[in-house]
Order: C-alpha cells, then sequence, then structure tokens
C-alpha cells in the first residue's frame, strides 16, 4: 500500500516557510510596540472625507504635541502625502527600516504615492497580466504590512491608518493589527452613506473593536456672510449612533476651503484655525484623546 | 532537502529537492500563478539567503514603481536589514565595472541591490566588487529575480 506522508512528517523541505511566516509577524509586532495607540479611521464607504479627515486629526494632533504618524493604507487611491505636503519627499533605507517623510508639525507618513512614478499613476504590481484577482489581494496585504512593519516610525504616541472604501479593508487592518486602541468610523448624513457605514458598524462589533466613535462629516455648511448654518442633506433616518453602542465622537461641518487647503498640502486646522471645522475637529482630537487615555 | 531553485523567466518556478539519504531528486514546478502567490506571501522558496530588506515585496512587486523614491544609503554593511545583524568590519570598493552593472539595476531597487551584493562580500572578506563577484553572489543568493 502506497504510503502517503503528511506535511509534519516531510517538513518543509529548507525552505523554513513557517519561520519565514514568524518572522513578518515578529517584525510587526515589534514595530508595534513602539506605538502607543494605533488608530483607524475607516467608513466602508468612499467620498466621505476619511483621508482630509485623517490628515487634519493628525496635524491637530501633532500640534498639541504628540508624536504622530499617518499611515495611508488605501493604495489604489492615496492621497496622504499630498494632502500633509509631502508629495515628492524621498526616503531613506535607513537602519532601522525605511524613514518616513516628515511633515507639517512632525507628522511622519507614508503612503503608496510616495512609491508611483506620476500623480496619474494606476496601481500595478508586476506578476501574470491575467487573472491578477489571483494574487492581487496578497500582495496588497502583504504591502500594508510592510507600510506598518518596515517604516522606521520611531516611538509615537498615535499612528493613524486611513483605510481604504470597502469593509473588507477594515478586516484586513484588523488582521494586522487585531487590537487598535480606536477606531473611527466616518460617514455623513446620507442615507445611502449611513447603511453602508451600519455594515462596517457590525463588522467592528462582531471583531470585538474596544473603543469605536462615529463621526458625521460634511453635516453642515455655514454661509461666510451671515452666519447661518445649512444642513447639507434632507434629515435622514436616525443615525448610527447608539447603534451596537456605537457613540457619535464628533461632527464636522462643510468647508469648502478645506478641500482646497489639503489639496494645497497645507492642513486646515493649521491654516484656518478658527473655522467651524477645525473647532470640529479640534473637538474630535480631545475626545479621542480622552478615549485613548481611559484605555 | 531543497537542492536548488530555478526561474526560467516565463513565471513559473521550479524548485528541486533531494532526499539527503539517498539522493533520489524530485521537483516542485509552479505555474505563474503560484509562483506569484508564493512572492506576494514573501516567501522564499529554499529558505532565506540573505536578510530581508525593507519593503522588499513592495520594492520588488510594484510596477511603475517612481525611480528617485529613495535617496541611495550608503551600503553600510548592514545597513538596512531587518534582523538587527551586527554590522560587519570591513571596506569594501566597486570597481568601475561593477557600478556599471549596478547602474543596470533599476533605481527603485538598486540600493537594496547595492547592499545585499556588499554584506556577501564582507561577509567573505572580499575587498573589492567586481562583475566576477557580482556573479558569484548571485548565483549563490538566488537572485535572479533582483
Amino acid at each position: 500500500m502506497r504510503k502517503i506522508r503528511t506535511y509534519t512528517e516531510v517538513g518543509p523541505g529548507g525552505s523554513s516557510i513557517p519561520e519565514q511566516v514568524a518572522a513578518q509577524g515578529d517584525r510587526l509586532t515589534a514595530r508595534l510596540k513602539d506605538i502607543r495607540s494605533v488608530v483607524g479611521i475607516a467608513s466602508g464607504k468612499g467620498g466621505v472625507g476619511k483621508s482630509a479627515l485623517t490628515a487634519n486629526l493628525a496635524a491637530a494632533l501633532a500640534s498639541d504635541g504628540l508624536r504622530v504618524g499617518a499611515l495611508d493604507a488605501d493604495l489604489n487611491g492615496p492621497s496622504l502625502a499630498r494632502m500633509l505636503g509631502v508629495a515628492g519627499a524621498r526616503m531613506v533605507a535607513g537602519e532601522h527600516g525605511i524613514e518616513p517623510p516628515m511633515a507639517a508639525v512632525g507628522v511622519r507618513v507614508i503612503s503608496m504615492e510616495l512609491f508611483q512614478d506620476g500623480d496619474d499613476a494606476p496601481l500595478r504590481w508586476r506578476g501574470p497580466e491575467a487573472d491578477g484577482w489571483v494574487w492581487r489581494n496578497v500582495v496588497e496585504t502583504g504591502t500594508i504590512r510592510e507600510l506598518i512593519s518596515d517604516v522606521a516610525w520611531g516611538e509615537l504616541d498615535v499612528l493613524l491608518v486611513d483605510v481604504a472604501p470597502g469593509t473588507d479593508r477594515i478586516g484586513r487592518l484588523l488582521d494586522l493589527v487585531p487590537d487598535p486602541a480606536a477606531l473611527l468610523l466616518v460617514t455623513t448624513p446620507s442615507e445611502m452613506s449611513r447603511r453602508v457605514v451600519a455594515r462596517s458598524v457590525r463588522l467592528v462589533r462582531e471583531a470585538c473593536v474596544g473603543k469605536v466613535g462615529l463621526v458625521e462629516n460634511m453635516t453642515s455648511w455655514e454661509c461666510p456672510n451671515c452666519g447661518t448654518r445649512t444642513d447639507l442633506y434632507e434629515p435622514a433616518g436616525p443615525d448610527l449612533s447608539g447603534r451596537d453602542g456605537i457613540e457619535k465622537w464628533g461632527a464636522v461641518p462643510f468647508d469648502p476651503r478645506l478641500a482646497r487647503s489639503t489639496d494645497e498640502g497645507v492642513p486646515f486646522v493649521l491654516s484656518h484655525p478658527e473655522a467651524p471645522a477645525t473647532l470640529a475637529i479640534r473637538e474630535l482630537t480631545a475626545r479621542l484623546l480622552g478615549e485613548l487615555e481611559a484605555k | 532537502m531543497f537542492a536548488e531553485r530555478q526561474i526560467p523567466g516565463d513565471g513559473t518556478l521550479a524548485a528541486v529537492f533531494s532526499c539527503p539519504s539517498c539522493e533520489r531528486e524530485m521537483a516542485m514546478l509552479t505555474n505563474p500563478y503560484e509562483t506569484q502567490l508564493v512572492s506576494g506571501l514573501d516567501i522564499k522558496i529554499g529558505g532565506r539567503t540573505v536578510p530581508e530588506q525593507p519593503m522588499e515585496l513592495l520594492r520588488t512587486s510594484l510596477d511603475g514603481a517612481r525611480p528617485d523614491a529613495f535617496v541611495e544609503a550608503d551600503a553600510s554593511p548592514a545597513a538596512a536589514t531587518l534582523a538587527g545583524d551586527v554590522p560587519i568590519a570591513g571596506r569594501l570598493t566597486w570597481s568601475a565595472d561593477a557600478l556599471e552593472r549596478l547602474e543596470r539595476v533599476p533605481s527603485f531597487v538598486r540600493g537594496m541591490v547595492k547592499r545585499i551584493y556588499a554584506d556577501w562580500a564582507r561577509e567573505r572578506g572580499i575587498g573589492e566588487m567586481t562583475p566576477e563577484v557580482m556573479n558569484r553572489a548571485r548565483t549563490e543568493l538566488g537572485l535572479e529575480e533582483m
């Protein structure tokens, strides 16, 4: 009778595959040890302003004296480097990994934008041209792992991770960082956005993420002439706060200058310190810090 | 045990394993998708011959990389390895031919490749990097994909 040997009997044949995978995990763990709090900024829905919020939160936290890193985990639509004013910066492979460019008020930034040639370069990987769906997810998850573990972040108080749209991308972050200090779920008051974000709420609850806060973005618009506030959306159904124990941590009004400011690489909270949107982001920052302290 | 790896260049990968007792050989052949999956996991068939470099997966996988993304750091001993290796003493010079050959390596990974060659040479007490030394290192380290 033919004897079929198992993997346990044969072993990896000298490739040390389990050890190689374990080494990747060890590097990730070692890097995370120097980071006090990892905070994900996610949604599930695209176009709700996650990246602009991440850039401004990073600047607000850093201007409060914290050591802050900003990781753009949106590989296909990176924007954080530009928003924080370090687009085109060059990186050095230093003793402890890739040294991230330093943005305004000392925020350390890493983004695919810094690795790609040209502003309009689509994300492409070397590999078989056809049927990329077979392997692309594996490469992209590995890349996000490297963006955390192979960057010389140094000691950080907070690492903000701008998570790409898609509920599955939140799961991808949780695979790599199973216990983030907090997760902000960004939505707009639109019914469509709330429906999509509700799926993310359920996912993070099922994953037992401890601190989850809801942020409503683009809630209203304030007339620069008379100061009248107008809701940007028709009153929709009940908002998501309270759902599955999720609290609303902040509401940020719309301001067209915020988009312009981030396009120019200057965080709005620094260029317009008295604007209503800045004050709202500062309030959100204070709430976030309070939650992190209470951890 | 692992004996040999071949990457013919058509996306396939062949790994040869031999029995340490009777020397019987068995080959594993992967199709391009399997090869890509293995490299996407950042796994080296046959084990790692050089310490993992920072962002190795991204730097070797990204198509359309920015040529000037990195300031080419001096290839100081094990400067950018991630395993915390102890630097090895000794100065290494590069011949003009070796530098010319290095110039043909895409700039996005050039610094990383230079460091790998330099560390290999220093570990063997080699004082000058030449194309011949690079060939030896390339064969020994299995750098076909770099």
